[in-house]
């Protein structure tokens, strides 16, 4: 079309079309553009892990950040009710570490990972999924789980606003 | 002479390890009104870094930062 493939010249006097709507500077859409927002997929359960997203998820939140916690499979079982409280398991390479630490933690007054959580929870905007495939394969239902989790989703709800987040993380 | 601030709260976040001196600041800074400023100390190595960052992310205005002993103290005043 003359005047924009500049292949074909206009004819001198032609009527050119109008240009095209300058492009608006905000986003067309929310994909445009990422969200202020950190999610994680807690795939472990060993509390080593777990303090490790929950500093995290803290850290966001304190900083005004959202977070979605998206549950899956060794996540899910941390976070069965209860579970927190008797749960000492390590990653097994450094198992040997495991009460050395868990003494260091509590001679500093360090929080658990599950307090950090309440705290961020306090502050800021978290929200903690579980998967939906884990909790099948497990039989298990929101009620099983502690209150913390506030709902079931599937993988496409995570990707769909992990998308979107500035930070996506995977423990 | 630099003017003196009028601190209206002191927070002790000494001894506190990552995330506690950002989650005591996020916490203690909602129980401001804008304009008003807290001290902060801590005596975590991270929050050197980690309250600049936090102060930049959340729109607030560190005004100072002194160490003393070892003890970090941060001041910072609450925007709107």
């Amino acid at each position: 079309m003359f005047g924009f493939d500049h292949q074909t010249p206009a004819p001198p006097g032609a009527q050119l079309p109008p240009l095209p709507e300058p492009l608006s500077l905000a986003p067309a859409t929310e994909g445009d553009q990422k969200a202020n927002r950190m999610s994680i997929v807690l795939f472990s359960g060993t509390v080593d892990k777990l303090l490790a997203a929950s500093i995290l998820a803290t850290g966001a939140a304190a900083m005004g950040m959202e977070v979605d916690l998206f549950l899956t499979t060794w996540g899910i079982v941390a976070f069965r009710k209860d579970d927190y409280k008797t749960n000492t398991r390590v990653s097994r390479d450094y198992e040997d570490y495991g009460p050395v630490m868990a003494e260091r933690m509590h001679a500093k007054h360090a929080p658990t990972w599950m307090e950090n959580l309440l705290g961020a929870r306090e502050i800021g905007d978290v929200k903690i999924a579980a998967c939906s495939m884990t909790m099948e394969l497990f039989g298990l239902t929101l009620t099983d789980l502690e209150p913390i989790v506030d709902e079931i989703t599937g993988v496409a709800s995570f990707v769909e606003r992990a998308r979107e987040s500035q930070i996506s993380l995977f423990i | 002479m630099t003017p003196t601030i009028h601190i209206t709260r002191f927070v002790d976040a000494k001894g506190q390890m990552c995330p506690m001196p950002v989650l005591t600041l996020a916490r203690a800074i909602k129980e401001l009104a804008p304009g008003q400023v807290l001290a902060l100390a801590a005596t975590d190595q991270g929050a050197r870094r980690d309250i600049p960052a936090w102060a930049e992310r959340t729109g607030n205005a560190l005004l100072d930062i002194g160490e003393e002993a070892g003890v970090l103290t941060f001041t910072i005043r609450k925007s709107a």
